[in-house]
């Protein structure tokens, strides 16, 4: 059996190289697939099918299971982000504390549905199942700072900053 | 390494700290950095050199009362101050040595009295990226007291005989577990750290992971000695960062002093541990989905047996248990089985560390003897339901608990009694809500969140709780009948009775714990028309509705059952 080559990197992008790194360190082998796809999306943002088909043919795992990995785990996305991002915590504690309330002023402020980005890409919406800083809530994620104990007006008034900008 | 050289490192820490006339902690775990108690810390120490004092300013991890963060806390008077903004670090500092400053001190002496600390005790008391400080407060001196004093078979005996019970919710005696791993042929073996938390409202492994790390890794490594492991997993969930920079931080330092790696202590044991980042699965908290998540694949669970103490990881004896239950090791091996034993109830042994949230006064992190009443964590400990409201439910055990009426709060808690009145030990999480929380809403919520995270591999879980969700939504709208809540009933017992894991075996307990305790709000939303806590927004009926797609579904049911 032919020694195995992985494919060349997809583009000069340095970004490629992390991910090929991240790879090698495990000896390209299959079992390090979702480091990998967290290694993409911690360096590109998100995972795009190039991306995806790169990852399962150095690892040698049909494009099939690497596309249900990836669609299977929430932290992974198969869209970009927006410029900012507003993620609303909606486990036990922060529901009980109201969130429901929050998601829902949000939406109507950017009359988008969570899970998704403005038309202008400037902000997307996002819910966590819990953060796990349940003694602060409600928790909301304003770019992936922590703010505990968030109200209405605040989340607001963040949101509109961003619009302006 | 070995003992001597340990209590070495731990004189020398400790002379070291000895020269400070105080000790400032500033707690640095996700709830206070999330009201800048990083910066906080800074200015404590440039306030500290600006007026010439000789103190040691120290980051630490939880102090447990997050409600009440920032918290600092001064030794060795042992005052302890909260809400404390940068621009009291002066006040603070100032007042070091003298009289402290009355209008931040914290005075909830019943908060931490009733507490007794075991794998909480180094939480707040140390620096949690340096390994030197857990060395001094007698870190992993049960590591090498079991390898050099003891066979592993003795190690397994003491967990045995400590009477501890796996803290992840399942309640399985970890002693007959490491067991059953020891007693597995071949020769490598795995050890799994479970730090998959998925469960919404429970935090109790995140700050142990954030607070005291070389705890974990002190106890996976006996674990491994124990069952004859000689590679480690610890699996964190991806959504704590600060948490796997820690952990991360900690392997280091312990391979550096020669704790982790070959011939650990010149003894012929070897091992290591690497970490694997979860990816937001609620399900691979499952132990057979965990696995099938670290080796790259979806988190789906598998038909157990063959238990992964047989065949597990890529086929191999895996041993898996959760954080808090390697955290309990080194104290067990270190003071005897017997010792761990004599604390807790009859059939739970030890204590829990409990997340308390919710509407209550003081949040947070807390734990306590095994067999305390309810009453007593949420009145006492947790200081009561805050803005004159009246407590209604509590819930422990997250999505696969049940929320427990007031009448309850007298029950002492333990595995047994918990399952007994129909919520369950869980890892940890206890919600409490008021009279302000529709428990049909709730309900609904829980059951909407095992819908999402149904894994859908088996059709009882991933159409029951579908159906279910159906079902709940109707009644909450208030076009629900009595008739929907029989069915709801009988898909229960199915999706109870014939889902492959814990998460569908165990998604129908927030409803049938509801249905059981507080039967009338059901009954509000569907004869009168009406939600007693006034959450859900019913619309009065328009007459003679007939609503087609809530027919049609009904209709699938009864084909379903």
């Amino acid at each position: 059996m032919p020694a195995f080559t992985p494919p060349p990197l997809p583009s000069d992008d340095k970004r490629w190289k992390i991910v090929n790194g991240t790879m090698r360190k495990n000896g390209f082998a299959r079992h390090a697939l979702i480091e990998t796809l967290h290694t993409v999306q911690s360096s590109f943002g998100f995972l795009d099918d190039n991306a995806i088909r790169f990852v399962a043919r150095s690892l040698r795992v049909p494009l099939s299971q690497a596309y249900g990995v990836a669609t299977f785990y929430h932290h992974f996305s198969l869209k970009p982000p927006g410029k900012h991002t507003m993620t609303i915590c909606t486990g036990t504690a922060c529901y009980i504390k109201g969130t429901d309330k929050l998601v829902a002023a949000a939406e109507k402020r950017l009359n988008i549905p969570q899970g998704q980005t403005t038309k202008d890409g400037n902000i997307s919406l996002m819910t966590a199942r819990c953060v796990g800083a349940c003694g602060r809530a409600p928790v909301v994620l304003v770019d992936g700072e922590l703010c505990g104990q968030m109200t209405g007006e605040q989340m607001i008034e963040q949101l509109e900053r961003w619009a302006v900008e | 390494m070995t003992i001597e050289e340990l209590e070495q490192i731990a004189e020398s820490t400790r002379a070291e700290y000895a020269k400070y006339d105080h000790e400032i902690n500033v707690c640095m775990g996700t709830g206070c950095m999330s009201q800048h108690s990083d910066k906080l810390k800074n200015t404590l120490a440039e306030e500290v050199a600006a007026q010439g004092k000789n103190v040691f300013v120290r980051r630490t991890g939880c102090m447990g009362l997050c409600a009440a963060g920032p918290l600092v806390l001064v030794d060795p008077e042992e005052t302890l101050y909260q809400h404390v903004k940068a621009e009291n670090a002066k006040q603070v500092v100032a007042h070091l040595g003298g009289t402290p400053v009355a209008e931040l001190q914290c005075n909830l002496r019943e908060h931490f009295d009733q507490q007794v600390h075991v794998v909480l005790e180094n939480s707040g008391h140390i620096d949690p990226e340096k390994i030197d400080d857990y060395i001094a407060r007698d870190g992993y001196r049960a590591l090498v007291k079991a390898l050099t004093e003891m066979s592993p078979n003795e190690v397994v005996q003491q967990i045995t005989e400590s009477g501890l019970r796996g803290r992840g919710g399942g309640g399985y005696p970890t002693g007959l577990k490491w067991g059953t791993v020891a007693k597995a042929g071949g020769d490598l073996k795995y050890v799994i750290c479970n730090g998959d938390e998925g469960d919404p409202g429970a935090f109790m492994d995140r700050s142990v992971l954030e607070s005291d790390p070389q705890r974990v890794v002190e106890g996976m490594a006996i674990a491994a000695y124990a069952v004859g492991a000689s590679k480690g997993y610890v699996y964190v969930r991806a959504e704590y960062p600060l948490a796997v920079a820690r952990l991360t931080n900690c392997l280091r330092d312990a391979r550096r002093r020669g704790l982790l790696g070959n011939n650990i202590c010149n003894t012929p044991f070897n091992f290591d541990v690497e970490i694997r980042l979860g990816a937001g699965a609620f399900v691979c908290g499952e132990e057979t989905a965990l696995i099938a998540s670290i080796e790259g694949k979806r988190g789906t669970p598998k038909p157990r047996p063959p238990y992964p103490a047989v065949s597990g990881l890529w086929g191999k004896p895996t041993l898996i248990n959760n954080v808090e239950t390697f955290a309990n090791i080194a104290p067990i091996v270190r003071k005897g089985g017997k010792w761990f034993a004599s604390m807790g109830s009859e059939r739970s042994k030890g204590t829990k560390v409990f997340a308390l949230t919710g509407k209550i006064t003081n949040t947070g992190l807390v734990e306590v003897p095994m067999g305390i009443s309810l009453r007593q964590i949420i009145e006492g400990i947790g200081g009561g339901v805050p803005d004159g409201h009246t407590f209604k439910a509590v819930q422990t055990g997250g999505p696969s608990g049940g929320c427990l009426p007031a009448e309850l709060l007298d029950i002492g808690v333990s595995y047994d009694a918990l399952v007994k009145v129909g919520a369950m030990m869980g890892s940890g999480g206890m919600i409490v809500m008021d009279d302000t929380s529709c428990m049909v809403n709730v309900a609904r919520f829980f059951i909407e969140f095992c819908m999402t995270e149904s894994c859908g591999k088996c059709i009882p879980c991933r159409a029951g709780t579908a159906q279910m969700h159906t079902l709940l939504t109707r009644i909450c709208s208030g076009s629900g009948t009595m008739h929907d809540l029989d069915l709801l009933v009988d898909l229960c017992a199915t999706v109870k009775e014939t889902s492959l894991c814990g998460l569908g075996q165990t998604a129908p307990n927030p409803v049938l714990s509801t249905l059981k305790y507080f039967k009338n709000e059901y009954i509000d939303h569907i004869v009168n028309k009406r939600c007693p806590a006034g959450v859900c927004n019913i619309q009065p009926p328009a007459p003679d509705s007939y609503d087609p797609a809530c027919a049609k579904q009904a209709s699938t049911f009864e084909v379903l059952a």
